[in-house]
């Protein structure tokens, strides 16, 4: 996989599965809105092999720039062989809870502006009759509780609409893949989670989804043991699921 | 899956307060935060307790792991303190480069390296790894950052240097590579049936050789005292140079915690047996890949499982020259009267290279280091007694690998320690210099 570009390149997560592609000596577009962090990540990449790596600053959210960041992408690889999309933000439950404002912005950075991006980066892929689209889910998506629901919709609406890609694209060379990771270190989870005995490096994680990418894979979850996990967590009836404290 | 916060003996046990992650070297922890002491830790590659901080909190920097930029021409890299030894051969071998000191195993981080001021198998003629350290920068409690270098912060350079991560957080680091015109090293291993027959191949060796070790049954007695096998190789020498990377060696792993009732003296005796007469007498000759030479133990992830819950505890010690002989000689008849076996051991000498660290560990003279399974209270008698032992001869213990020296050896081992004490930060500590300052007054000149 020769030509990247990566939405959110100062994702921990995405900057590991990026080291793999860079040692492949792949050409990079990567954007973030951080212009330090991506400078880092850019001369990472660049040391580690990388043909190239233009960095573009931009806030994802802003959906009138999509356009033109595909374009700027396009313009520096001629083609896309693989789009990740890994920013996303947290969201503080509570004051989603709280205020509908904020809610609306957890919303919008973790659904609407992301399948915004990805209806063009699909047609794209879909002109180019190759390539992968991949995006960072979560397991939050399986099931709505109350520690993250607001999160967790978030993501289940992009996955649906990802399922909905993988279907549209059957058959055809483009891949469309839902990465499903469960506790990462990163700087998304909480400290004390980070000390979970299932949370996972983020650079496993991101070289199980370089590996993923360059796949037939349409689902993965991240190790894999959260697969088994989650599924029981949505076979639970609602009756004991709703006494957990979850 | 769970990552536990061990060192690789894992021996002592420890749990820690708090583990606080660092994900960006522009983004440090807030100190005032933090309850207590803090210490830094990567991938807790030492032995004992110098990279845990019972109680207290460590700060994981394992995630600062990218490279800043690498001059291709000069043999110059930069990189973020967490970035193991293997991942730097992977992206400089390739175009013709070596780190100039490489330990046994991959997984060292830059950063420990600097702290622990690792040596390796060419100790003879390169020094530790602090010698080809052109700078670093040095995060404080105070949340001031020092570019250390011969030249500027030369003090705290030099405290860092072997510091044991007690001075501050290493957040990048450039160090200067060698040129290599092959990723294959040409071996040779020798058969040697005592301790005579080693000396005379030391000689000999460390003249000719870059890379030199030798591999001793400890538990040998008699005239067979110190026999083992010498290894010695060279980078190979290819012209035209052709660097590829070879193939990735199989990894096992250790999936399981060896019964502890399988490491007994016979056992022990036994393997080490089987070595010895497993290699060829005499010369034999051979080519491996850097990564099967330098870290052949890697090859089996997580071994130090092997050795059971208890963990071991690595002994190494450095014997000076006047001495080094017969030291060498005691120190392996009292370790063969133990009845505490120990896997096989390696024996190497130190050369003269000086290294800028305050309380770097390797001088002139002989290193001797030995794997011990944890069997307890028996293992502490014979690492006290070896202690003195190595206090009488004016040698010094290792305290990257050290799990049970007193304070009096630690001082002893250690005249400067009252001035690298200096350069400790006040917010920093470690189970290791707690044990070892804890005279009364504490750990405060």
């Amino acid at each position: 996989m020769k030509r990247i570009v990566i939405f959110g390149a100062t994702s921990v997560i995405a900057h590991e599965a990026a080291k793999v592609f860079a040692r492949q000596k792949a050409a990079f577009v990567i954007i973030g809105r951080d212009a330090r962090k991506l400078a880092a990540v850019r001369e990472d990449l660049l040391a580690r092999g990388a043909e190239s790596a233009e960095a573009i600053q931009a806030d994802l959210t802003a959906v009138e720039r999509h356009q033109e960041l595909i374009g700027a992408a396009l313009r520096q690889l001629g083609q896309i062989d693989g789009a990740l999309i890994a920013y996303g933000m947290n969201g503080d439950q509570r004051s989603c809870e709280r205020q509908a404002k904020q809610m609306l912005e957890t919303f919008n950075t973790n659904a609407t502006s992301l399948l915004a991006l990805a209806t063009l980066l699909a047609n794209q892929l879909e002109q180019q009759k190759q390539g992968c689209l991949a995006v960072i889910s979560s397991i939050a998506a399986d099931r709505g509780k109350k520690s993250n629901y607001v999160y967790g919709s978030a993501k289940a609406g992009v996955e649906v609409f990802f399922q909905g890609l993988r279907h549209r694209f059957a058959g055809s060379q483009v891949r469309i893949l839902t990465i499903k990771p469960g506790y990462v270190k990163t700087p998304m989870l909480s400290e004390q989670l980070s000390r979970h005995p299932l949370a996972a490096h983020p650079r496993d994680v991101g070289r199980a989804i370089a590996r993923a990418m360059q796949s037939r894979k349409g689902v993965i979850y991240l190790p894999w043991y959260w697969q088994p996990i989650m599924w029981v967590v949505k076979a639970l009836p609602e009756a004991i699921f709703e006494r957990l404290e979850l | 899956m769970a990552f536990a916060y061990e060192s690789w003996g894992r021996f002592p046990k420890a749990r820690h307060a708090r583990v606080m992650p660092v994900y960006w070297r522009d983004e440090p922890p807030r100190f005032e935060g933090i309850a207590g002491s803090v210490l830094p830790y990567a991938y807790g590659r030492s032995y004992g307790d110098s990279c845990l901080n019972a109680g207290q909190t460590l700060i994981d920097v394992s995630f600062l792991r990218r490279f800043i930029a690498f001059d291709e021409r000069q043999g110059l890299l930069r990189c973020e303190a967490g970035v193991p030894f293997g991942e730097v051969l992977g992206i400089v071998v390739p175009r013709g480069w070596f780190i100039p000191v490489t330990p046994g195993t991959q997984y060292v981080s830059v950063g420990g390296a600097i702290a622990n001021d690792i040596h390796g198998k060419n100790h003879h003629n390169a020094g530790t790894f602090g010698c080809h350290v052109a700078q670093f920068e040095l995060l404080r409690s105070s949340g001031e950052r020092f570019i250390c270098s011969p030249n500027e912060n030369a003090d705290l350079f030099r405290a860092t240097i072997g510091g044991l991560g007690l001075t501050g957080i290493i957040l990048w680091a450039q160090f200067r590579l060698k040129p290599v015109t092959s990723a294959w090293i040409s071996m040779e291993q020798v058969r040697f049936s005592s301790l005579e027959e080693f000396f005379g191949l030391a000689q000999s060796s460390d003249r000719d050789f870059e890379y030199t070790v030798a591999w001793i049954d400890c538990l040998a007695r008699g005239k067979q005292l110190g026999r083992g096998v010498y290894l010695r190789g060279n980078h190979e020498a290819r012209q035209p140079a052709c660097c590829d990377l070879p193939p990735k060696s199989k990894r096992f792993r250790a999936f399981f915690d060896m019964p502890s009732s399988l490491l007994n003296g016979t056992t022990m005796r036994l393997f080490n047996s089987l070595f010895y007469h497993a290699h060829h007498p005499g010369r034999l000759a051979k080519r491996l890949s850097y990564e099967h030479f330098f870290f052949h133990l890697d090859g089996i992830r997580d071994w130090n499982r092997l050795y059971g819950k208890r963990g071991l505890i690595q002994y190494q010690c450095a014997l000076p020259p006047d001495c080094g002989k017969s030291a060498i000689a005691e120190l392996l008849k009292r370790i063969a009267r133990s009845g505490e076996g120990a896997f096989l051991s390696i024996l190497k000498r130190f050369g003269q290279m000086q290294s800028p660290g305050l309380l770097s560990f390797p001088r002139p003279g002989f290193t001797m280091a030995f794997d011990f399974p944890n069997r307890g209270a028996r293992t502490q008698e014979l690492m006290d007694e070896l202690n003195t032992m190595v206090r009488g001869f004016s040698g010094a213990v290792y305290p990257a690998k050290d799990a049970c020296m007193s304070a009096e050896n630690f001082q002893a081992y250690y005249p400067q320690w009252k001035t690298f004490a200096r350069f400790v930060d006040p917010r920093f500590s470690s189970s290791f210099w707690r044990r070892v300052t804890a005279t009364a007054g504490g750990g405060r000149p």
